[in-house]
């Protein structure tokens, strides 16, 4: 639920990256923080687990510029991929205002991107909210490990399976090396910010 | 006077805050509690985005990167009170050296956020909160109703 403060002229809106574990959603924030690291003034926020793996959320406030006279902020979080963090998943998807699902490219974890969108849409119905309309981007991500000879899902599959119904925009990326990390960012804040347009024009 | 304030549900909608019910907020963070002598205050919603805030200028603190581990701390503990029966916990205070945090619940959406020093007693603080609870409701509104323009 996106916070419109007309004394400062600032729109706050919050964006969540979903998808199963390791699939390289913190890697995704990572990489934005280092990218945009002179304009972004605070920390990254990380509670992980001593293996690395977010235990809870990471976050980044990206304060993106002026758009229309106000000031947008755009908050970004990851949620936990494990399964076992499904309650940690759905607290912290709370008032998102649009979710960047991070698909695992690998040809073993096909199963996993299955359940996970799957776990989202009953998450976001919680919140009487439908997949079906809430701002999405799909990414790819890992398409690098093509190059080292990992068998990956192919991209046909990859849509058929995750995108034949949602018709969202989506992306191949990786998250590691950058490709496509900040166009799947853009996009998700471009649709985002139109979505609460039209909410506040009607 | 034209008035003009939307409030949603939680998950469901977005919030806009006018000029006036800004101010008549920040008042109340600068009045009733930095007045005693709080070192930081701040309201926000659920989500962990920040509606207001006071700080008395001592202590520079991360308020946007608080207000998201705030929000979700709470959403956390509010979430094992029920998985323990409780419907929901009465008091959320966190005990530092210098610095102790306290959280509030305003209706349904909202979280006052008290950080202070051993100036002030907890049970002294809790007493000034709940006062500006109680007027901070009455600018928020009670959950979820819809207020149409007054012309």
């Amino acid at each position: 639920m996106a916070l419109i403060n007309m004394k400062k002229r600032e729109v706050q809106a919050k964006v969540v990256y979903y998808g199963p574990g390791r699939g390289g959603k913190t890697t995704n924030l990572e990489y934005i923080y280092r990218k945009f690291s002179n304009r972004i003034k605070t920390e990254m926020v990380t509670i992980k687990t001593h293996g690395d793996r977010t235990l809870f959320f990471d976050f980044l406030p990206l304060d993106i510029g002026q758009i229309a006279g106000f000031t947008v902020r755009m908050q970004l979080y990851t949620v936990p991929g494990q399964v076992k963090y499904d309650a940690t998943r759905r607290l912290v998807l709370r008032g998102a205002d649009g979710v960047v699902f991070v698909a695992d490219s690998l040809a073993i974890r096909r199963k996993e991107n299955l359940l996970s969108l799957k776990n989202l849409a009953e998450h976001l119905a919680s919140y009487k909210r439908s997949i079906f309309s809430i701002p999405l981007v799909l990414q790819y991500n890992k398409r690098d490990l093509a190059d080292q000879g990992i068998p990956l899902l192919p991209i046909d599959t990859l849509e058929s399976d995750l995108n034949s119904k949602l018709k969202a925009p989506s992306f191949e990326a990786s998250a590691l090396a950058g490709p496509n990390v900040v166009q799947t960012m853009k996009k998700i804040i471009s649709i985002t910010l139109e979505s609460l347009q039209k909410e506040f024009q009607s | 006077m034209n008035k003009q304030f939307k409030y949603e549900a939680a998950g469901q909608g977005s919030y806009v805050f006018h000029q006036e019910q800004l101010n008549a907020i920040e008042e109340i963070l600068a009045k009733d509690l930095m007045g005693l002598g709080v070192h930081s205050v701040f309201l926000i919603d659920m989500a962990g985005n920040v509606v207001a805030s006071k700080e008395s200028g001592e202590v520079k603190h991360d308020i946007y990167s608080l207000a998201a581990l705030a929000a979700g701390n709470f959403g956390a503990v509010s979430t094992m009170a029920k998985l323990i029966g409780e419907e929901e916990f009465s008091l959320l205070f966190h005990k530092g050296q210098k610095e102790h945090i306290h959280f509030s619940k305003v209706t349904g959406d909202f979280l006052l956020i008290t950080i202070f020093g051993k100036e002030i007693s907890l049970g002294f603080l809790r007493l000034k909160v709940a006062e500006a609870m109680e007027k901070l409701v009455r600018i928020l509104g009670f959950e979820p109703k819809i207020l149409r323009n007054n012309h």
